[in-house]
């Protein structure tokens, strides 16, 4: 059974070579037979790898032993969501799912981009052909997830503990989205510098394909940080680690360009320097994958990993990032060089957000990888964590942060700081007031904390400036407000709604660092203790048996300062009899905005348990603010502007430019 | 200003500011990044009182001591040395004895490594990969056999 999907992999590879090859010729050549070959053998591409990954998915729902990938990473008592997200929970499976994503854009492209002049078309799916090739080369000379074996093992060996559950099973497939997006953008870059030309049909491509998949990128790392701090116990949602880095530079160039996307469709600006950001965030992207799965870093989140794989992918990286720099070197002079503008202006704004994004990606980039080159040059083992990162990434978006509600006050073109400045008195005075008031109300606030708080505050309420400003708040009828909300562009509140969230992030952030309180003690059943506020009981321990793992689980009940009962955490400790594994299930109890965080450690010699219990002031902002940044950019995604299949109206505005602004 | 000027004057803002971030990041590295460290390489280093380092090796056998309280101690060796380590908090889930870990933090005036974190993987069968390569260095490195 699974040999179909192996087959489909090796025509799928083949199908690949052709579309790398036959539409750019076409294109070079003016041939449109050749350049038709592009959109059929880019969907067919797609649906031979989405055959394998369903053939793949069916092995482990059916946990078909016989298989190698299922029998390492499943067990036949593994409940069934687990079977099934199982699939892309391991390197050979996982890489497929990456393949796969690739290769449903390619074909998005080809279904979609009948606007797009033919040759421009046909050489974006030929270089998504290129990247499809090398990595469907990968899977099937390094990691095929179909190796048979004989005889067939009775039972799996279960996956690894920690990725049964839900949060990992959302976060790899909306990571890949967000990573293998930016594939889209790098396929334009590479065709425009190929073609010589960038026109607007090539900038209204690149804005929608880099707000999707940053919109993705952004909920994946969110996910992962979420998983990793309820899963791992320990309370920590970043931890400046090389793979949570190799997610984090795609975001942070993705950011840039997200924003040097907008300058260069709406002014024609920046062209030269929007296509060498859409290169530099695929090739992040590559070199994440390449850190994730070679192992070259020590990383508190590596796996078991393969080095000749990590080879492999070095030289995939080195000829697609070398390869496209090589080609921006060579064609990029040649370029025309777009619109003018002031320094102080919404443009000049913009390639300030870009110059902090991109000089804070190349800080986190240098602490990175700092340790493989001093351990190269010197044989030094180095680790570089979280002191290196607050010390450098945070002096770099604190100003950032800071000029955040003024870029989208200023006009375009020529803007004026002190006109804006005025118009943000209102949330600058808001601001004034939250330092103050969390200095004078808050028990134990450092001045510190209180501009953070304060620094939030200034993002949240920027963000809301912009959008009362444009309904003409203060000089308008309600009813003229609400007809001029509902007819600015969705783009707008896209905006205002992704820098109100990066807003709220900080506040969560701000929370947490600056309030957290932490208890460690052990307990015994009957005994209680106190945080912020609330009497936390510790009720029983009792066995529990599930279905793939037994469970020592801890009942709490928590109390209000009053004594009455307010809720119950559960918190567990599992061992999973198969991996051998032990893991922690932690006791969250969602309080407003804050949590109370329960993890269990061991047991001590006299019998009681030594409980860790954490309260996280707003916690559950850093993620609800990445849920409104994703919003953010979904609702830009959905502005009619950038509808791709929308080409009447485009003509329209092409003639009425100042309606855009 | 003339046009010139105007992208001079940028260009400059923007190199000053690039020359601060880098001022800034070799700082960093020099500050505060921590270098590895297996028990047998302490005695050709000599480190400053309150030096953090990362102290890696296996958890040796029948070493892990546990208090009535949150208090944790181990050795960590490499088969040729050992160093005793205090630690306070949870330890991760995998940790076990002869399990590689890497411990970071500083050596207190006893002459006990004080860890303020604790890592182990989230694999079982993964060693941290610098305690890896040093032991395999030493020749005591067994692969791993299922």
């Amino acid at each position: 059974m699974v040999e179909i999907g192996h087959f489909a992999l090796v025509l799928a590879f083949a199908l690949a070579l052709v579309q790398s090859v036959v539409p750019l010729v076409g294109a070079r050549t003016s041939n449109s037979r050749m350049m038709a070959v592009a959109e059929p053998v880019s969907m067919a591409g797609f649906g031979l790898v989405l055959l394998a990954f369903a053939v793949l998915t069916v092995s482990y729902a059916q946990s078909d032993f016989s298989v190698a990938n299922v029998w390492e990473n499943s067990h036949s008592l593994k409940p069934f969501i687990y079977k099934i997200t199982g699939t892309w929970g391991n390197h050979e499976g996982s890489m497929l799912l990456w393949v796969l994503i690739l290769t449903f854009f390619g074909a998005l492209v080809a279904l979609f981009g009948g606007n797009l002049p033919a040759t421009l078309r046909a050489t974006v799916i030929s270089v998504q052909g290129w990247i499809g090739a090398a990595f469907l080369l990968f899977i099937l000379a390094t990691s095929n997830p179909f190796a048979r074996l004989t005889p067939a093992p009775i039972e799996g060996r279960d996956l690894n503990p920690i990725l049964q559950d839900i949060g990992l099973a959302i976060h790899p497939p909306l990571l890949y989205l967000g990573y293998v997006g930016f594939s889209v953008c790098f396929s334009f870059a590479v065709a425009a510098l190929i073609d010589g030309r960038i026109d607007a049909s090539w900038a209204r491509w690149v804005r929608p394909w880099t707000l999707a998949a940053w919109s993705f990128l952004t909920g994946g790392i969110a996910m992962g940080s979420y998983w990793a701090y309820y899963e791992l116990g320990w309370g920590g949602f970043w931890f400046w680690d090389p793979v949570e880095n190799a997610s984090f530079m795609p975001w942070l160039a993705g950011t840039a360009l997200l924003h040097s996307a907008i300058v260069m469709e709406k002014r024609s600006a920046l062209k030269i320097w929007t296509l060498l950001l859409a290169i530099l965030t695929f090739s992040l992207s590559l070199l994440g994958t390449f850190l994730v799965r070679s192992g070259v870093l020590t990383s508190v989140h590596a796996f078991a990993t393969d080095p000749s794989r990590g080879v492999f992918i070095l030289c995939i990286l080195t000829v697609f990032i070398g390869g496209s720099l090589a080609l921006f070197a060579l064609r990029a002079p040649s370029l025309t060089a777009g619109g003018l503008f002031q320094p102080i202006s919404r443009e000049g704004a913009l390639v300030l957000n870009n110059l902090f994004l991109t000089t804070a990606t190349a800080t986190v980039l240098v602490g990175t990888l700092y340790p493989l080159v001093v351990e190269a040059l010197t044989g030094d083992k180095i680790s570089v964590g979280a002191p290196f990162f607050n010390l450098t990434f945070g002096p770099l978006m604190i100003p950032l942060l800071v000029l955040v509600p003024f870029g989208p006050l200023l006009a375009w073109k020529r803007g004026d700081v002190l006109a804006a400045a005025q118009r943000l008195m209102t949330a600058f005075a808001g601001t004034l007031l939250a330092v103050l008031a969390t200095m004078l109300f808050i028990d134990g606030a450092t001045v510190l904390a209180a501009l953070g708080i304060g620094l939030a505050t200034w993002l949240v309420l920027g963000a809301l400036t912009d959008l009362a400003l444009k309904a003409g708040f203060g000089s308008a009828s309600p009813g003229t407000m609400l007809r001029r909300l509902t007819g600015l562009p969705l783009s707008m509140f896209g905006t205002a709604l992704a820098h109100l969230g990066l807003g709220l992030t900080t506040l969560g952030l701000v929370g947490v660092l600056s309030f957290e309180s932490e208890h460690i003690l052990t307990m015994k059943p009957g005994e209680t203790t106190e945080i912020s506020g609330y009497v936390l009981r510790f009720d029983e321990i009792a066995p529990v048996q599930g279905p793939n793992f037994t469970e020592s689980r801890a009942k709490f009940s928590l109390l209000d300062a009053a004594g009455k009962p307010y809720g119950e955490i559960v918190s567990s400790k599992r061992f999973y009899p198969v991996r051998q594994m032990p893991t922690t299930e932690a006791g969250i109890k969602t309080m407003g905005l804050s949590q109370l965080y329960v993890s269990l450690g061991d047991e001590t010699a006299d019998g009681s348990l030594v409980v860790r219990i954490w309260w996280k002031p707003l916690v559950t902002l850093i993620w609800g603010g990445t849920l409104a940044m994703m919003a953010g950019g979904a609702v830009s995604l959905f502005d009619r502007r950038l509808r791709v299949g929308a080409p009447a109206r485009r003509r329209r505005e092409a003639i009425e430019p100042a309606a855009a602004s | 200003m003339t046009r010139k000027q105007k992208r001079l004057s940028v260009i400059a803002g923007g190199l000053g500011f690039l020359a601060v971030a880098v001022g800034l990041t070799f700082y960093a590295l020099g500050q505060k990044a921590s270098y590895f460290y297996m028990p047998a390489d302490l005695a050709n280093v000599t480190l400053e009182p309150g030096q953090r380092i990362r102290l890696g090796g296996l958890v040796e056998k029948g070493t892990i001591v546990r208090d009535q309280g949150t208090e944790v101690e181990f050795s960590v060796t490499d088969t040729e040395r050992s160093v005793k380590v205090a630690y306070s908090g949870i330890l991760p889930d995998l940790f076990r004895e002869e399990q590689g870990v890497i411990t970071e933090g500083s050596f207190g005036p006893d002459g006990v490594f004080v860890a303020d974190s604790v890592l182990a993987k989230h694999d079982e069968n993964y060693m941290p990969k610098e305690v890896a390569d040093s032991l395999k260095a030493k020749g005591v490195w067994q692969e791993e056999t299922q």
